[in-house]
């Protein structure tokens, strides 16, 4: 295949990519845009291997590649559990990272590209940043998973004077920079380049462990962003366009999301980054004791439960992560098709930070079959509460803290939250009385038509499921 | 505090201001509950139910309206009741101010504090668990059609019998505020074919989804006066709108009228001709009798035969059924009573703050506070401004898809993009400027493209981006066997750099496979 022919097959695959995003605006057009990128990456590969900078002796370490790599994706793929989605995710985002090291330091040695001048200095900066990029990516993600999988706790590990110690890593970071570009030759720049692959991954660790869990969606968001990012980096390293057009659109597409999921939680995106809200900072009670959240709460059993559902007419349910660590998305599927069989009206409503990654809530509904047009965002339903009869919070609660409206000295103040005090009911399940990620009492809890229906999600609703049956 | 519970005195009037069940529940409000005897009797409530919900039953009517700090009514109070008032005391019940001018006077007189629930401020939703009025509306509307009924001398519901066919029966309702709409359900659900008109053209919803139809003027006018309530028209659409009503009477076997504008007379709809036209044995049932009637011919408080037709100008329609309305009207009452008293103490405190109290409180300790000033009206559409103001967006958050960024965000943003910009072109060499154009492009790009994306699919998203961003793999490609010339293939470490591309590979097609693997396991899940 010709240097031009190449270069067309890589035109094709980025419209291709940018069709496959494009087609994910819609559940309908979805299936198909997620074959556009298959389709498009198939056709970058190939075209690759058959291209010109490809020589055949190298045909057999690729294919043998691909099958091992392909045959791992293809088994986790498989496997994975949908509640899982989140923690495989920054997985796949680690590997990512860490190919676009090897890729950089792999570039740096080769000896066989002669530069000169202007463009030696770029490449090597390119290098640089590529494989900073990459090291924070790799470390970030495994952290990432680490918190996501529970194997490292939800709570942000503040050090102190953390902001000064990112500063000194960056002017370190670009002063080694310095001694990498002014170095003669490659053995004298890998001592720069080495050290600053090690600070970069101390600082991915650093900042996502300052991250609290209730920012995690924001971080998987952000750490798909610098997925893309290294991937563009790369492609100025190795002047390859086809890899700096996909970079910057992943990388761009994941800082969008990003921006949305800070917006969903009214959050200065630089102060999720800076880390310290999401569980460290106790919550201003003993300034604002008029906030104190007054009365008792009402508990209710799973039979009285499964007796208010039945008289209303119209239901809005509320998932959270709680939900997806009982599994209990299928009773509740369950319940929503023997109510709306009795002609009951459900509907859901997730809110944008719902879960651990954006969109959590909605992979899991659509697991259990919950058709996705009874399946609404919080904007479009926020304003329907008023006439529900129940609203049924399942294992979710800053995201339906009214406080956030209420009370301008909540951690959470300003927050848009899921209105479902103002069903006529509302129902929370939860474990135990315990705070949420914010580490922020919930008014909610004691307000008068609100009823607590305390124990595991999953073990509460199928007694309410046996309930309604019965 | 003492609530006391009199017995209604207006003729005919059978209902009571408190039932049983409610005064088990202002009892545990922590108030003391009198209820006068033979105040339930009418409705159905005999004494000793509300002795034993925690009432005291009070023998004499004096005894009564000297004890209560609070009086229960629902019609307004006789200028002898307000007389046995206690000074200072406080009374719930319709007072209708405008009306009832006196009545007024004496409250004052009294150093009264008056709650007129007739006053409720109808349009906050807040309020609407006290609004009497669509309560009784509701009932009356219901009642309106069983009168209807009674009158009529045929079957509502279409029949086939081995006695032969019974055509339905047709009914018309002017006006589809509460009571039209009640009335509009009751019929259908009877079996009547249903039609209904108003002024205002948004009920044409509600009115289909009782099971009626909605008749159109044929005329362009919007009839909406504001707060939910309709304005008069003008002499055009009023043409039009007799030319259908004269149509209509043609045709239906049963027309009710529910037409009123707040603080006017009656629309007259039906004319003594339109009454003519209709067929002998046809009903008519006009529900703003009180108010002069909708129809010519109506007697208030009567049901009169003129034409053939049967007119029923009954104004105690929700009265006629006591029970009911005695128990919808206690919750009214009881729901306010838990506004007045926050603190579940026995105390009431009419706050002033609290739109829909201000709203009802017509005289206040002897001072007069009607009418109300408005309250804080959500704008039309209602709907969007509430979700707007639960999310009051920070400057410093930026900007969202459909609004605009600020003037002075959006020129901060192009200067410091046209400084790079310009640093950019004037030390880079031209290979690279070339690869930062597309690289700047894609940008936008993707932008553009992915605010499109719907929040349910943001997961999919992620996992398809993830998959993409394999497209490093192609890096780790052109390093594994690049064409090399002898000058470049001399000292170049081979085999370092052949083991880290093909360990980058096996990392980079492990994302590849899995990631589009599991979006499309994903996608597969979402269906309709």
């Amino acid at each position: 295949m010709s240097e031009s022919l190449a270069t067309f097959a890589y035109i094709g695959a980025t419209i291709l990519f940018i069709l496959s995003l494009g087609g994910l605006s819609n559940p309908e057009t979805a299936r198909r845009g997620n074959l556009f990128g298959m389709l498009g990456m198939a056709i970058a590969v190939l075209a690759t291997v058959f291209g010109p900078r490809v020589t055949l002796g190298g045909i057999g370490y690729i294919v043998a590649a691909l099958v091992v790599g392909g045959a791992i994706g293809l088994y986790a793929a498989r496997k994975v559990q949908m509640t899982q989605m989140p923690e495989l995710v920054a997985l796949m985002h680690s590997l990512v990272g860490l190919a676009a090291c090897l890729v950089g330091f792999a570039s740096y040695v080769d000896t066989s590209l002669k530069l000169e001048g202007a463009e030696k200095v770029i490449h090597e900066v390119e290098v640089y940043v590529g494989i900073l990029i990459g090291a924070v990516t790799f470390s970030g993600s495994i952290v990432a998973f680490g918190k996501l999988s529970g194997k490292i706790g939800g709570k942000p590990l503040l050090l102190p004077a953390r902001h000064l110690l990112n500063l000194a890593a960056l002017l370190v970071v670009i002063w080694f920079g310095r001694q990498f570009i002014a170095a003669p030759d490659v053995a004298s720049g890998m001592t720069p380049l080495i050290v600053m692959t090690v600070i970069a991954l101390l600082f991915g660790i650093h900042m996502v462990m300052a991250i609290g869990g209730a920012d995690m969606p924001v971080v998987v968001s952000m750490l798909n962003s610098y997925s893309g990012w290294a991937a563009a980096a790369t492609g100025f390293m190795l002047s390859n366009d086809l890899l700096i057009v996909t970079g910057a659109l992943v990388g761009s597409s994941g800082a969008i999301l990003s921006y949305i999921m800070c917006r969903a939680m009214n959050r200065n995106f630089i102060s999720v980054i800076a880390g310290g809200f999401g569980g460290g900072a106790p919550a201003p009670k003993a300034a604002g004791g008029a906030a104190e959240p007054q009365g008792e709460v009402q508990p209710v059993s799973a039979a009285e439960t499964a007796e208010l559902l039945r008289e209303a007419k119209s239901v809005i349910i509320v998932p959270g992560y709680g939900m997806a660590v009982a599994q209990a998305q299928h009773t509740v599927y369950e319940i929503t098709k023997l109510l709306r069989e009795k002609g009951v009206n459900v509907r859901f409503a997730i809110h944008p930070v719902a879960g651990r990654m954006p969109g959590h809530m909605n992979v899991l509904l659509a697991e259990a079959k919950v058709p996705y047009d009874i399946v609404m965002e919080m904007d479009e339903i926020n304003e329907d509460f008023p006439d529900a009869d129940v609203s049924m919070v399942i294992g979710a609660n800053d995201i339906v803290n009214p406080a956030a409206q209420d009370d301008p000295s909540s951690p959470i103040a300003g927050m848009p939250v899921l209105e479902v005090w103002k069903a006529r009911t509302s129902i929370v399940m939860k474990r135990s009385m315990a705070s949420g990620y914010a580490g922020v009492d919930n008014p909610l809890f004691y307000k008068d038509n609100n009823r607590m229906l305390f124990g595991d999600a999953k073990k509460m609703l199928d007694e309410v499921l046996g309930a309604l049956k019965g | 505090m003492w609530i006391g519970v009199p017995k209604e005195l207006a003729a005919g009037e059978k209902r009571v201001a408190t039932v049983p069940d409610v005064v088990e529940k202002l009892v545990k409000l922590g108030f003391s509950v009198a209820v006068e005897s033979g105040a339930g009797d009418a409705a159905n409530f005999a004494d000793d139910t509300y002795r034993a919900a925690g009432a005291e039953v009070v023998p004499s009517a004096a005894d009564l309206w000297s004890r209560a700090d609070i009086v229960f009514k629902v019609r307004p109070p006789t200028a002898d009741e307000v007389a046995q008032l206690r000074e200072g005391a406080t009374l719930i019940g319709f007072v209708w101010p405008a009306q009832n001018p006196e009545l007024m006077a004496q409250l004052q007189a009294r150093k009264a504090t008056a709650l007129a629930i007739d006053c409720l401020p109808r349009q906050l939703s807040r309020a609407q668990k006290m609004d009497a009025l669509t309560s009784m509306a509701g009932i009356s509307g219901y009642r309106a059609v069983i009168e209807a009924a009674n009158a009529f001398g045929r079957f509502f519901n279409g029949q086939i019998t081995a006695a032969g066919k019974v055509p339905p029966a047709k009914v018309f309702i002017a006006g589809a505020g509460v009571a039209g709409l009640a009335a509009i359900g009751t019929a259908a659900n009877l079996g009547a074919i249903v039609r209904a008109n108003d002024t205002r053209a948004e009920v044409a919803d509600q009115v289909k989804s009782l099971g009626g139809e909605f008749v159109k003027v044929d005329y362009e006018e919007e009839g909406s006066g504001g707060g939910g309530y309709a304005r008069v028209m003008s002499e055009g659409f009023q043409a039009a709108q007799r030319a259908m009503y004269a149509q209509q009477a043609k045709d239906a076997d049963i027309i009710i009228t529910t037409a009123l504008i707040p603080g006017k007379p009656a629309p007259r709809l039906i004319t003594a001709e339109m009454v003519q036209t209709m067929k002998p044995g046809s009903v008519i049932v006009d529900m703003a009798a009180e108010q002069g009637g909708n129809c010519e011919l109506t007697v208030p408080g009567e049901a009169v035969v003129r034409h053939g037709v049967t007119i029923v100008g009954y104004t105690d329609l929700a009265s006629r059924l006591a029970k009911q309305s005695s128990t919808l009207y206690s919750t009214n009452l009881l729901r306010l009573t838990e506004e007045l008293c926050k603190t579940k103490d026995g105390q009431i405190n009419v706050n002033f703050e609290d739109d829909a109290i201000r709203g009802l409180t017509v005289v206040k300790d002897g001072a007069v506070t009607w009418p109300a000033p408005p309250p804080m009206l959500p704008p039309a559409p209602p709907a969007k401004p509430a979700a707007a103001a639960a999310a009051p967006k920070a400057p410093a958050h930026g900007h969202g898809p459909g609004e605009p960024m600020s003037a002075k965000s959006l020129a901060i943003v192009f200067a410091v993009g046209a400084v790079l910009f310009w640093l950019v072109g004037a030390y880079a060499p031209a290979s690279f400027l070339q690869h930062f154009t597309v690289f700047v492009l894609a940008c936008f790009v993707g932008y553009m493209v992915v605010w499109n994306v719907t929040p349910s699919l943001h997961t999919p998203l992620m996992s398809v981006t993830n998959a993409i961003s394999s497209i490093i793999a192609i890096g780790a490609l052109v390093q594994i066997a690049p064409p090399l010339d002898a000058a470049g293939a001399a000292d170049r470490p081979n085999t370092l750099i052949l083991v880290m591309a093909v360990v980058a590979l096996v990392l980079t097609a492990v994302n590849m496979f899995g990631g589009f693997a599991v979006t499309r396991r994903m996608l597969a899940m979402f269906r309709k």
